[in-house]
């Protein structure tokens, strides 16, 4: 990367009752985070469509998040739970595809963890830091970069 | 009815009524020691000797346990009665010479001292055996009883030794009229007339002064009548017949449209931080506690005293007791301030302590705090700027004997001190309260990183959750003083009576949609609709979504392998333009 540092692009699907009012409560809170994370606001983790994941790294980015109330805390009783499913089986099948599954998270955010939010966003920058960039759709990202 | 005459007075009694009741209502007295309107009189004591005359035949008896009869004619003050009167008094006195009410009755009597020997100057028991029934007729314990004989006669346990068959009800100590029995906790066990210390004052009591309905209630766990089965003595006394003891707890199941959830706090438990010695020396108090101590309803009637019933000369306050502390609470209880600043006044109203106030930070933040603050600056209470680390009683030096010493440091002199003091009054912080948890499980109410209820918006939505038509009001939300907690209960009110009021509930826009084009009629999402808001049309071979069921969550849209499910404003396609978006800056 021309001697910089490699800066990952990641996409977070936050569920719109716990872990986007939690990553508020970090915005609101002036927390300072790596700005890597693009928020994409739906209403339940349960919504997260394996698509959407299999969409977010074809645009080219380099780790994906899905973040949902914590087990039990649902607002809609077991969203949570159809992530919690989802995530394991789209982790297999990312694999398949050559997709290091680590690029691919699960993490419960409730609404007063602005703390874990900031956290989980610096530990999963860093992460994919070390990992490089994916390069999935190769063209993609180079032409962004641009 | 029978009528009788009591020193020429006549009167109508029911029958079954016994003479000194009808004297009592007369207002004749007649003294007793061993009588007591809830136990079956005795006659053990025998000072309540009258002369009855009927028939022609004059004779002596007891008044507590003789029933009236038609035409008696009773003497209370003649001499007869009177002589054995005091000859009974006497005797007693010979037995019990330390015992207060019958050195009373004796004074009445003209009586100076006694004929008899007095083998023991300082006893008080007059072996009326009150205790004994009170113990085994009330309480139904059975767990004291007379042993020997003649004058080695006494009231003990079995072999003297702590009975097993003793509940530590204290009715003993209670029904004692001399104040021979007193009450030790040896083991522990629960005491039920711990007033000072906040414990049930009786098994049956009203709540609170400030409780709807003002009814009392009877305490299972103190109750005599749930431990033994027997006692009882509250629906025998009260009139109105009242008192059930077989009313079962019930279940009601309420249809609402709103709940406003105002469950409260509980007091931080001071006995967290051992250093600060709350519940190991007796003049350490908690806030709640020097409430109701200062309580003109209180025990003491609302006299500032220590355990041993003195002024005391220094009273420290401790603040931030559980508050500001990572080992506790983080946060600051935001009452205690103001409250320790109440009560470093209401000591120097009531005592001539000197009054030290160790703070952190005075945070005085409302209308007419800061004031406050001032005027007791002006009043003279010491404000020491540290934390104390620790309440001892081990005396370094002379002025320290026996009293409480406060270690601390003054930040504002930058030395550690050491200040005797008599009394201390923790500050104790404010805590979510016992079944916290449970309730936000049930409602479906998140919970802050302090654990506190959260709102559904600090600014915009404060008394609002985020489960429609639930409201947060007091300090179960955050701690909070009393005219916050006023005007946060009235807007959660308001709130609840808006939606009441409209009649008609807005839906958010963002409900599920199933294109009957594209549904195969597989019924995946059915099956994961946890408001059962899909339904499958047998006819059209389809699934259905009830919009007045569903609450938009999509976890139907993200399963549906055809894509005919969709939710309003979250489709598949805005979802992947957002994905293309994002990555497009």
């Amino acid at each position: 990367m021309k001697g910089e540092q490699f800066e990952p692009r990641l996409v977070g699907f936050l569920c719109t009752w716990c872990s986007y009012t939690g990553a508020d409560l970090a915005g609101t809170a002036r927390m300072t985070y790596a700005p890597n994370m693009r928020i994409i606001r739906v209403m339940c983790s349960g919504r997260v469509d394996p698509q959407f994941v299999l969409k977010a790294f074809h645009e080219g980015a380099d780790g994906v998040l899905i973040s949902g109330c914590h087990p039990g805390d649902c607002h809609y009783q077991e969203g949570n739970y159809n992530a919690l499913r989802r995530h394991r089986l789209l982790r297999r099948v990312l694999s398949q595809m050559g997709i290091d599954p680590e690029r691919f998270r699960l993490e419960w955010v409730s609404a007063a963890e602005g703390v874990k939010f900031q956290r989980v966003c610096n530990e999963f920058t860093e992460q994919i830091r070390k990992m490089g960039p994916l390069n999935f759709n190769g063209g993609k990202h180079e032409r962004r970069e641009a | 009815m029978i009528s009788l005459t009591i020193d020429g007075k006549k009167i109508q009694v029911e029958e079954g009524t016994t003479i000194l009741q009808a004297a009592r209502k007369l207002d004749i007295p007649i003294p007793t020691l061993c009588h007591h309107p809830v136990i079956e009189p005795y006659a053990a004591c025998r000072v309540c000797m009258v002369e009855v005359s009927l028939k022609g035949r004059t004779d002596l008896v007891t008044s507590c346990n003789t029933r009236a009869v038609e035409g008696m004619d009773v003497q209370t003050k003649s001499d007869r009665a009177l002589g054995a009167r005091r000859m009974n008094v006497e005797m007693l006195l010979a037995r019990a010479p330390a015992a207060e009410p019958v050195l009373d009755i004796a004074r009445s009597l003209g009586i100076t001292e006694t004929r008899f020997e007095v083998k023991d100057p300082a006893r008080k028991c007059i072996l009326c055996g009150l205790c004994v029934r009170a113990c085994e007729d009330i309480v139904g314990a059975k767990a004291i009883s007379f042993i020997e004989r003649g004058a080695e006669r006494r009231v003990t346990t079995p072999f003297d030794e702590p009975s097993e068959a003793c509940i530590g009800c204290t009715a003993c100590a209670h029904f004692c009229p001399t104040g021979a029995i007193t009450v030790e906790d040896l083991r522990g066990r629960k005491i039920l007339h711990d007033e000072l210390h906040l414990g049930p004052t009786t098994a049956i009591r009203i709540p609170t002064r400030q409780a709807v309905p003002m009814v009392p209630f009877i305490d299972e766990e103190a109750c005599i009548h749930f431990k033994t089965g027997e006692c009882r003595v509250c629906a025998q006394v009260c009139e109105r017949e009242a008192v059930k003891h077989d009313m079962q707890d019930e279940v009601v199941e309420l249809e609402v449209g709103s709940i406003i959830l105002a469950s409260g706090f509980k007091s931080f438990d001071a006995r967290r931080i051992p250093a600060y010695g709350y519940g190991r020396y007796p003049n350490i108090l908690t806030a709640l506690e020097f409430e109701r101590l200062v309580n003109a309803s209180g025990p003491t009637g609302g006299k500032i005293k220590l355990a041993d019933g003195s002024e005391p000369r220094a009273v420290g306050i401790v603040h931030c007791v559980g508050s500001r502390d990572e080992n506790f609470n983080e946060y600051c209880s935001r009452v205690c301030c103001m409250y320790s600043l109440k009560f470093a006044h209401l000591i120097k109203e009531k005592t001539k302590a000197t009054i030290y106030d160790f703070y952190i930070d005075m945070r005085c933040f409302g209308k007419g705090y800061e004031e406050f603050y001032h005027r007791l600056l002006e009043e003279g209470t010491h404000f020491i700027r540290g934390r104390v680390s620790e309440i001892t009683d081990l005396p370094a030096m002379e002025v320290e004997e026996g009293r409480l010493i406060i270690r601390v440091e003054d930040t504002l002199l930058g030395s550690v001190r050491r200040i005797p003091v008599d009394m201390v009054i923790l500050a104790t912080g404010l805590e979510p309260s016992l079944d916290h948890n449970r309730l936000a499980k049930t409602l479906g109410v998140s919970c802050s990183q302090d654990m506190f209820f959260l709102e559904r918006h600090p600014k915009l939505a404060p008394v609002a959750t985020f489960s429609d038509g639930i409201f947060l009001a007091g300090t179960c939300q955050a701690p909070r003083d009393i005219p916050d907690t006023v005007a946060q209960a009235g807007a959660a009110a308001a709130e609840a009576l808006a939606l009441a009021d409209k009649g008609t509930f807005a839906l958010e826009p963002i409900t599920a949609e199933i294109d009957e084009d594209l549904c195969a009629g597989c019924q995946i999402c059915v099956g994961l609709c946890p408001f059962t808001a899909i339904t499958y049309d047998k006819e059209k071979g389809i699934s259905v979504v009830n919009d007045a069921l569903c609450k938009g969550c999509g976890t139907c849209v993200a399963a549906c392998p055809s894509g005919a499910a969709q939710q309003k404003h979250f489709r598949d396609a805005q979802i992947f333009a957002e994905i293309e978006g994002i990555f497009l800056v």
